[in-house]
């Protein structure tokens, strides 16, 4: 089908009144408020829930939360973490009765696409994804987070201490018939 | 011998004489008597039955191989069975249907006898609350351990309670703790908050291995699983107790927290620590092996295998495994080596030169075939598969060579480990590489060095030197082809040295003490430029022979099953899962 183009009229053909009409926008921009953000020298306000990079966070007494169970590395869409668990002979953990803690913690940030499965996953609430959003590297081992790193910039998440209560417990019932 | 193969020849059992009985209302015939754990016929259970009828029914102690304990409940079901008039004659329902009266308890499937006409309801409304109450008790004092306990993800208390459990606790106080991280024995973690207190390791240890060395102390909620004072738990079949353990409280020391479970990719295999030949699961991750399992084949191994095939495995992820094919560079230097400018220069030479298989492989090929009739020996090893032992029958024929390899043996028990150490023993013998009486050539291969008369020996995973070939009878031959996958003595000698694979790196069968033939599979890539034995020597036999044969396993095995009599009517397909015991 051929859609025939309708011809200009005097008006149009002389383009002023469309000239004025376009000023007339530009003018009125002139006198509202501004809303390009100078970025990065002005930074965003990140909205709260805001879903940035993950990070390993410590609990109120500064331990290492993780557990090493390694659900957020099998539930990872892009596979981008990798641990290392402490096998048995590795370090013991920050928090005896807990039993273990990982050796090492990767994140690869390249891979990661901040879809917040592994906080949703993580039993022991030890990973969130946090507002850091900006994630810049010179290379990309820069851009795989260690355990040591990740802790540094999770911070302190206090929350339920289920190890310590069940350790408390436990002691309480000390006194109970249960001698091996 | 060149009777086809059959498998496992047993007596003709008598005819059991068969019930008819009704599962969920689907009737299905069941025989009378059925083989115990101990392989003794005792009345069919029911959930026996329920096997049979292929219905699921959710059970902690009851183990096929062990004795009953019936201690768990969790088998409860509900059943009904004819109701009989007062001239013992079966009531009929006005439809003409049997009248069925339904038992008003519920009876456990693992130790309740079938009889005629039973009905078995597994999903009633009542079981299904029947096995909630069972779980919530069971719950009440578990630890809920999951995120750092080794048995997460093959945890039948995770999985019934997903299945057949309620979603909420309702319980609000303390729960009772018991001692944690128990070292129970040698290789045996145990952790006492988390057991069910099923038993099923008490009577493994009692029955099966007869060291009856675990029990139950305390009473009620502090029941608490032990070993005997004065007894360690440390019998040959420990790790077993860790496979039967329902829940996460018998561990793996070796296994401990080294890997999650359902990260391990599950390969077939067979264990190559004695002639017993267990069937196994290779647990691999990422080309690292993490742990062996036994396999079920009641054949071979029933669904048990001994702790120390179990934990060896660790030298073949070992950093010091032959990776490359390797010439040597000093003494009767080959035309592939370096020449030996570098100790002209003051440095220390360099004892071996990388090469390619292709390079490698044809040279060895010219000077085998322009070597003189009886001067070449091969010491292969019976530990090889019986694919590669029947290659190397070929060469043996077309050179001449005499040949044997090496026996090892060692303790035995009556269970399961074999006084014989090589896995392939009947392998080696059948394919005629190694002698009658294995191990009778090698003074004659050693004589034969000292004369002169043998120049040139292949060796295949084996130190010859520990065998009475020493190192100065080895400086005195021609040529010295050696494949292996440690380094070691003889390997250092070697004018070629050609990088092999462990079982777990390649396919192939075994042929065990009882000539029963069982394939393995691929779990790990080799390292670096290693080769599956039979892979390269399909290459070497068809360079030194001209006979092409087939380069895939299974081809190879057909062909060797046809021209080896003892195989005779075996394929690769129809070896199966489980073997074929062949007359050996």
């Amino acid at each position: 089908m051929i859609v025939k183009r309708k011809p200009l009229n005097f008006w149009e053909r002389l383009y002023l009144p469309a000239m004025i009409g376009g000023f007339k926008v530009t003018l009125r921009h002139f006198f509202k408020k501004k809303v390009t953000m100078q970025y990065p020298e002005e930074k965003w306000a990140v909205p709260v829930d805001y879903r940035g990079a993950p990070y390993l966070v410590r609990d109120q007494e500064g331990n290492t939360k993780c557990v090493s169970c390694q659900l957020c590395e099998f539930v990872c869409p892009p596979k981008a973490i990798k641990i290392i668990p402490p096998g048995p002979a590795g370090p013991l953990a920050d928090r005896p009765n807990a039993e273990k803690m990982p050796l090492e913690f990767e994140i690869n940030m390249l891979r990661c696409i901040f879809c917040g499965f592994c906080q949703e996953v993580c039993p022991e609430e030890a990973i969130f994804l946090q507002k850091d959003y900006s994630l810049t590297g010179t290379s990309r081992a820069e851009m795989i987070y260690n355990k040591e790193k990740l802790l540094a910039l999770g911070g302190v998440h206090g929350g339920v201490q289920k190890w310590k209560h069940k350790l408390e417990e436990a002691k309480e019932q000390e006194n109970f018939p249960v001698k091996v | 011998m060149s009777t086809a193969a059959t498998t496992e020849t047993k007596p003709a059992p008598a005819a059991i004489e068969k019930i008819m009985v009704k599962v969920d209302g689907r009737e299905i015939e069941v025989p009378r008597l059925m083989a115990d754990w101990s392989g003794k016929l005792t009345p069919t259970t029911m959930i026996q039955a329920c096997e049979l009828a292929k219905t699921d029914v959710p059970h902690y102690c009851y183990h096929p191989k062990l004795p009953i304990a019936g201690n768990c409940r969790m088998c409860l079901v509900e059943f009904g069975t004819p109701a009989l008039g007062p001239d013992r004659k079966p009531i009929l329902n006005p439809d003409g249907t049997t009248k069925i009266a339904k038992s008003p308890r519920p009876a456990i499937a693992c130790a309740t006898p079938v009889s005629p006409g039973m009905e078995i309801y597994t999903n009633t409304p009542g079981v299904k609350q029947m096995r909630e109450g069972v779980l919530e008790f069971l719950l009440i004092n578990h630890p809920l351990d999951c995120p750092i306990c080794d048995q997460a993800g093959e945890c039948k208390l995770q999985e019934y309670s997903v299945d057949y459990g309620q979603s909420a606790s309702r319980f609000v106080e303390a729960k009772v703790h018991k001692p944690k991280v128990v070292d129970l024995g040698p290789r045996i973690m145990l952790d006492d908050e988390r057991c069910i207190l099923c038993t099923r390791c008490i009577r493994f240890t009692k029955d099966i291995v007869g060291d009856d060395a675990l029990g139950i102390v305390n009473r009620g909620s502090f029941n608490t699983l032990t070993a005997f004072p004065g007894k360690a738990f440390d019998n040959n079949y420990t790790l077993n107790t860790v496979d039967i353990c329902p829940v996460g409280a018998l561990t793996s020391k070796d296994f401990r927290f080294q890997m999650r479970v359902w990260f391990l990719k599950e390969t077939r295999s067979v264990c190559t620590s004695c002639a017993t030949g267990c069937n196994i699961l290779i647990g691999s991750r990422e080309e690292k092996i993490y742990r062996y399992t036994p396999r079920e084949n009641d054949a071979v191994n029933g669904p048990w295998m001994c702790d120390y095939g179990r934990l060896n495995y660790k030298w073949i992820g070992r950093a010091d495994r032959l990776k490359d094919v390797l010439v040597r560079n000093v003494g009767q230097a080959s035309s592939l080596s370096h020449s030996q400018e570098k100790s002209e220069t003051g440095r220390m030479p360099v004892l071996h030169s990388k090469v390619t298989w292709t390079a490698a492989l044809s040279e060895i090929a010219d000077k085998l075939k322009n070597a003189p009739a009886g001067s070449v020996a091969i010491v292969a090893s019976a530990r090889q598969t019986n694919e590669e032992l029947w290659l190397i029958s070929k060469l043996k024929a077309k050179l001449g060579a005499i040949s044997d390899s090496i026996s090892r043996t060692g303790a035995g028990d009556k269970l399961l480990v074999s006084t014989d150490k090589n896995p392939n023993t009947n392998g080696a013998q059948l394919t005629g590489v190694a002698a009658n009486s294995m191990g009778t050539n090698l003074p004659k291969i050693a004589d034969g060095i000292r004369t002169g008369k043998i120049r040139t020996l292949i060796v295949f995973g084996e130190d010859v030197t520990r065998h009475g070939i020493g190192v100065d009878l080895l400086g005195k031959l021609e040529t010295l082809i050696v494949s292996d996958i440690l380094p070691n003595a003889t390997t250092e000698l070697a004018h070629y040295l050609l990088p092999g694979c462990a079982h777990a790196e390649k396919r192939g069968t075994f042929t065990n003490t009882k000539g029963r033939v069982q394939k393995f599979m691929k779990a790990v890539e080799p390292p670096g430029d290693a080769r599956p034995e039979w892979e390269f020597l399909h290459d070497l036999v068809y360079n030194v022979t001209g006979q092409d044969g087939f380069l895939t396993i299974e081809g190879l095995f057909n062909e060797m099953a046809q021209d080896v009599p003892a195989f005779n009517g075996l394929t690769w397909a129809n070896l199966g899962d489980t073997g074929v015991t062949v007359k050996t």
